[in-house]
């Protein structure tokens, strides 16, 4: 049994009664990562010495009676597009092989504030951009319930590090289902939030109207926690919103007595595996034996989500990407007699294939003849999609569908087919669109690969997110069960 | 037909600073233009009269005070460049 089995609180109470040291936790971290992630490949940097230094700091203040911040102690793992001061910080790119971060990203100020412990970095999809973590210029991490599967992407090491107890929680992003997919694949909870509810000032830029940082975690009560430590206006990000921060652990009752669930039908149609159909299906009853009811209804423009996002992130993308030019940071090729041809070599020989694709893409579409066709269409597409969710949320307080339209594929499985792999994101994708909060929280096993439930909320109400999550797994043990490894 | 060719596919790669290859030049035209055929299935909506959304909240321009503060010492900004010299990033000669 690994310590990360048992929930933040717990852990804290035994560190409140002197029965396990900070320092306990930190080591039990290193040591799983050093068993299992070999097989796993989770991690790309680890931070042993600083987190072991700081460790013994916290547990010289629990001898004092001195502890403080709600994360107090607690293991964390960060994907690898969030600056970390002092810490390697790459995106998975050849790019930013040696780039050391000279300040904190928000989150990473906010999580030391709370005691938290950063175990190192995660690795992911080259920035970002993927579903499988295969777009990695390091490593392919390998989904924890079974080695030769994907753990999903981009935050596949976020996802997997959590799954195979090399963590207690983990910090991932989201810009079309980068958080949520991996977590359905490896069966933990994560939270894309609200866009605008936490700061974004230095998550390493994707597509900057879609993309949220969010909390991955073993359980729902660890997942609210932690999006409390992390939420809040800042004044580094003019996106991030000026909104209140509620108590988002005060729903976490069980009660959903008279909650009222929408079930779109595009998200039961068509391309959704039997499997996982059946998985909401039996969920609903539970929801339903727990005092909510559910109807179904229609996202009419939900097919043209995929279509609408690819064009806008990479549009955004290639903007965005624009930065790495070989002069200020990052990698720089050999012997270029002039800038054009350094911006053009550097960038050549430090981007993968998939971020090429995607800036070239992008520039297409924002390019002279074809913005109005393209990239204007998708933006005006993306008001009907936005639209679709406001019409539900007047009559509902959740939706609930599948994660993802079929449990985790096989590594190598999709890699030579950009369209087929996009379709991975085609149940979360319409939730960045509209800037909306959406869970995934494990609801059943195929063929020993976890399955996720996905609940989406109105803009700013994670809490009733939560609420039915909460109540979700309090009444199923899905949760409950962890991968050998 | 093709919604993209491989000269635009170089011209694109060429405002975007990517160089490619004759060779990756025919692969990502093959590719874009699967993307780029499947993007156009928005056309079957009509979006006359709809404002396009660039940003999901409601949100203005966010205004602070013009409060001046120090930023971050030349030392550390210049830790990251592949090459600097007096104080100033270095890049290949610009002007003949």
């Amino acid at each position: 049994m690994s310590l990360f089995d048992q929930k933040m609180t717990d852990l804290q109470e035994l560190l409140h009664k002197k029965e396990l040291s900070v320092t306990d936790l930190v080591k039990e971290s290193y040591d799983r990562i050093k068993d299992v992630d070999g097989k796993v490949q989770a991690f790309l940097t680890l931070d042993e010495e600083n987190a072991l230094l700081q460790a013994k700091e916290l547990d010289r203040k629990l001898i004092n009676g001195e502890q403080s911040g709600s994360l107090f102690g607690m293991p964390i793992g960060i994907k690898d597009n969030i600056v970390t001061k002092d810490l390697r910080t790459t995106c998975s790119s050849k790019i930013l092989e040696n780039f050391q971060p000279i300040y904190n990203a928000t989150v990473m100020e906010k999580v030391q504030a709370a005691n938290a412990v950063t175990i190192g970095k995660l690795n992911m999809d080259e920035f970002a951009m993927g579903s499988s973590t295969e777009n990695s210029y390091y490593q392919k991490t390998k989904n924890p319930w079974n080695l030769d599967r994907v753990p999903g992407g981009s935050s596949g090491g976020s996802a997997a590090s959590v799954a195979a107890g090399e963590v207690l929680f983990s910090l991932g992003s989201d810009t079309g289902g980068s958080i949520r997919q991996p977590a359905a694949f490896c069966g933990v909870v994560g939270l894309k939030p609200t866009y605008g509810r936490i700061s974004r000032f230095g998550l390493v830029a994707f597509a900057s109207s879609l993309d949220q940082i969010g909390p991955i975690t073993r359980t729902v009560e660890d997942n609210a926690f932690l999006l409390q430590a992390i939420s809040g206006v800042d004044p580094m990000d003019s996106t991030s919103a000026n909104v209140d921060v509620p108590d988002f652990t005060k729903g976490l009752t069980g009660d959903i007595k008279g909650m009222r669930i929408a079930v779109p039908k595009e998200y039961l149609a068509e391309g959704v595996k039997e499997e996982v159909r059946q998985s909401v299906l039996d969920a609903l009853k539970v929801l339903e034996k727990l005092g909510a009811t559910w109807e179904e209804v229609s996202l009419p423009h939900s097919k043209y989500a995929l279509a609408t996002y690819y064009l806008l992130s990479s549009s955004e993308a290639s903007a965005n990407l624009s930065r790495f030019d070989g002069v200020r940071y990052g990698y720089r090729a050999e012997d270029a007699e002039t800038l054009i041809e350094l911006y053009k070599r550097s960038r050549s020989e430090g981007f993968g294939d998939e971020v090429k694709r995607r800036i070239m893409l992008g520039t297409f579409a924002l390019s002279s003849g074809y913005y109005d066709a393209y990239y204007k269409k998708a933006q005006k597409v993306r008001t009907l999609i936005k639209k679709d969710f406001e019409d539900v949320f007047e009559k509902y307080d959740v939706i609930v569908g599948p994660t993802t339209p079929t449990p985790a594929f096989k590594l190598g499985e999709n890699v030579d087919d950009p369209l087929t792999m996009y379709a991975n994101d085609i149940l979360t994708i319409p939730v960045n669109l509209a800037g909306v909060p959406g869970i995934s929280v494990p609801c059943g096993f195929s063929n020993g690969l976890p399955l996720g439930l996905q609940i989406i909320g109105k803009h700013f109400d994670e809490a009733s997110i939560y609420k039915v999550a909460y109540a979700f797994e309090q009444a199923t043990d899905y949760h409950k069960q962890k991968p050998t490894l | 037909m093709s919604r993209i060719t491989k000269e635009e596919v170089k011209h694109v790669a060429n405002l975007a600073r990517l160089a490619v290859s004759e060779e990756e030049a025919e692969v990502f035209q093959k590719q874009l233009d699967a993307i780029i055929s499947f993007a156009e299935q928005l056309n079957e909506l009509d979006t006359d009269g709809i404002e396009p959304t660039s940003h999901v909240l409601d949100m203005k321009n966010v205004l602070r005070e013009d409060v001046p503060t120090k930023g971050l010492p030349v030392e550390e900004v210049l830790k990251n460049a592949p090459d600097h010299e007096n104080g100033q990033f270095k890049v290949p000669s610009i002007i003949e």
